[in-house]
């Protein structure tokens, strides 16, 4: 069972990783900071197991450890996500420049 | 609660797992960019929405205080200034290891000490990486910031010290996989992994940063990784194997800007300082220019290429370069800028400055678009950018910078190099270039500078 779940995860894992570098090699080198600062954000899904880790209430030490978790989660997607869009709204070909 | 209610959390994650993966593939041309933030965003939302209806949660009211107060510090650390985002970006992985960190620890002690051997050698390689990542990040901010001594401090048998304590911490984690109910010894590999991070960055100056940046983002992105194998979460691997291939490629990008092995950057080997002989360098005359001969030669031009450096963002000279491009632009000169990978503090840092001042994407090279352009450029002009200009990269085999790929600025007509002294930059090493007889140094602050020009290019043009 548990070993099924191990390969399971090994193929899905390398896969991902076989399309990250795939799709990643494509991004422009003038896009590379919010290249960057995008995949912080994304990874700030980690926060959906430090949700069930608070809400479970399993102990005291997961629900705080958890909690701290989701605050340091959430601030990584917001921050993240609105960095990000703010860099790229500056970006402007010389031909749609200026409205 | 309803059935089929864990089909429906299934289902989220698979729809958010394909939108973060559009999100990158949309980020590869700044037309569609913005979509990608949307799509990840979505993403984003709809995994926890799909989170919270989870049977398991038995109490709400934590997750909502801490959800909020994420989202009031995140907000700040969103609006942060331009030239900020690479401290900012070394503090989010900090945070998303911290996470993990986090979540690894809790996860180890409800589990101890019935803990599998697979789930506890993941679980081990999640908090080790997890760890240096955080305190790793966190100096790397402190230096970025200036709050720590950018200086890199290095001693005697470092890399042994720091790679004992590597593995000190690897036979920890080997020790708990063959015997979890050790679990006294968990708490000494996540502070030694917090330790190693620290003295990983304590070697390591400014000019290093865009390579660690992304090496800690590589390292953030596995240890989320790690993560979804301990909690068996296939969203989360994809996520950290996305961010985990990108902190790659951007790592092996710029330890190739820097002519660097990537084994050579791992190893912290980086940030040394160079002995060369650059004390004993004699006094070589240089040709030097004011802002009037230098606006003169810029507007008889047909072709000029703009190499911005770090100088220039120091300098805030950037919105000033943003007017000599509008007036030189008018006067129908064709300028072009031209980047080099290792400009800025972060991977691309240097075009998000540029396109804060205005300047059109499209006109912003990369160093392999503009290398072949300089032969037939009739001006190239350096602001504030040093190493990356410097021809001993590709005559001089004794350089220490030898091999590395530079912008080819000295087989342009003319080269002018705006810079305040002739001392040299930040490696130490002298740069042939100012002695060419095709250079004219423009001697000064850059933005002072630029803006000089500018002011003789505009004054110039309403008297004619």
């Amino acid at each position: 069972m548990v070993t099924a779940d191990l390969f399971n995860s090994l193929y899905v894992f390398i896969l991902a990783a076989f399309i990250g570098f795939e799709v990643i090699r494509r991004v422009s080198p003038l896009l590379h900071t919010p290249l960057m600062s995008l995949t912080n954000a994304l990874d700030a899904i980690a926060v959906v197991g430090a949700i069930i880790l608070a809400g479970e209430h399993k102990s005291t030490l997961a629900t705080v450890l958890g909690t701290i978790a989701i605050v340091a989660a959430t601030s990584n997607a917001v921050g993240g996500f609105i960095i990000t869009d703010r860099m790229l709204k500056m970006f402007k070909s010389s031909r749609t420049q200026k409205p | 609660m309803i059935p089929g209610t864990e089909y429906v959390i299934e289902i989220t994650y698979i729809v958010a797992a394909v939108l973060f993966i559009l999100a990158l593939k949309w980020l590869s041309s700044p037309v569609t960019a913005r979509r990608g933030v949307w799509a990840g965003e979505v993403g984003m939302v709809l995994a926890i929405a799909g989170t919270l209806l989870y049977r398991g949660i038995v109490d709400y009211k934590w997750i909502a205080i801490a959800l909020v107060l994420g989202a009031i510090i995140g907000v700040p650390l969103g609006n942060v200034g331009m030239t900020a985002v690479p401290q900012r970006t070394a503090l989010s992985h900090a945070f998303g290891a911290l996470c993990v960190t986090l979540v690894g620890t809790a996860e180890f002690y409800l589990r101890a000490p019935n803990v599998p051997p697979f789930l506890m050698s993941v679980l081990s390689l999640e908090v080790i990486l997890g760890g240096l990542t955080v305190t790793g990040s966190l100096m790397a901010a402190g230096k970025l910031q200036e709050i720590l001594p950018q200086r890199p401090i290095t001693y005697k048998g470092q890399n042994f010290v720091n790679l004992a304590m590597l593995a000190i911490a690897v036979a920890i984690a080997v020790r708990l996989v063959l015997h979890p109910e050790a679990m006294v010894l968990y708490p000494f590999m996540v502070g030694i992994a917090l330790v190693f991070g620290v003295m990983m960055i304590v070697p390591i100056g400014g000019a290093d940063m865009p390579t660690v940046i992304s090496l800690l983002n590589s390292y953030a992105g596995l240890s989320a990784a790690a993560m979804g194998f301990v909690l068996n979460s296939k969203l989360l691997i994809v996520a950290g194997a996305l961010d985990g291939a990108s902190g790659f490629i951007l790592s092996v990008n710029m330890s190739k800007a820097m002519n660097r092995s990537f084994t050579n950057v791992l190893f912290g080997a980086f940030g040394q300082v160079q002995t060369s002989g650059a004390a004993a360098v004699e006094a070589r005359p240089v040709h030097s220019a004011t802002p009037e001969e230098a606006a003169a030669i810029l507007s008889a031009a047909n072709k000029v290429v703009i190499v911005p450096g770090y100088g220039m963002a120091v300098a805030q000279a950037q919105h000033k370069v943003r007017e000599l491009y509008d007036l030189l632009t008018k006067k129908g000169v064709d300028v072009k800028f031209g980047i080099h990978p290792v400009a800025g503090r972060m991977p691309g840092h240097m075009n998000v400055l540029l396109a804060e001042a205005d300047i059109p994407y499209d006109k912003l090279l990369d160093m392999e678009e503009v290398n072949g352009d300089f032969p037939q450029t009739d001006v190239a002009l350096v602001i504030g950018a040093n190493d990356v200009t410097n021809p001993a990269a590709r005559s001089d085999a004794g350089s220490p910078i030898y091999g590395m790929p530079i912008l080819d600025v000295d087989k342009a007509r003319t080269v002018m190099v705006i810079k305040r002294s002739m001392n040299p930059g930040f490696a130490g090493i002298d740069n042939p270039l100012y002695y060419l007889d095709n250079t004219l140094m423009l001697f000064g602050d850059a933005k002072a500078f630029v803006g000089s020009i500018v002011r003789e290019l505009s004054g110039g043009g309403g008297h004619g």
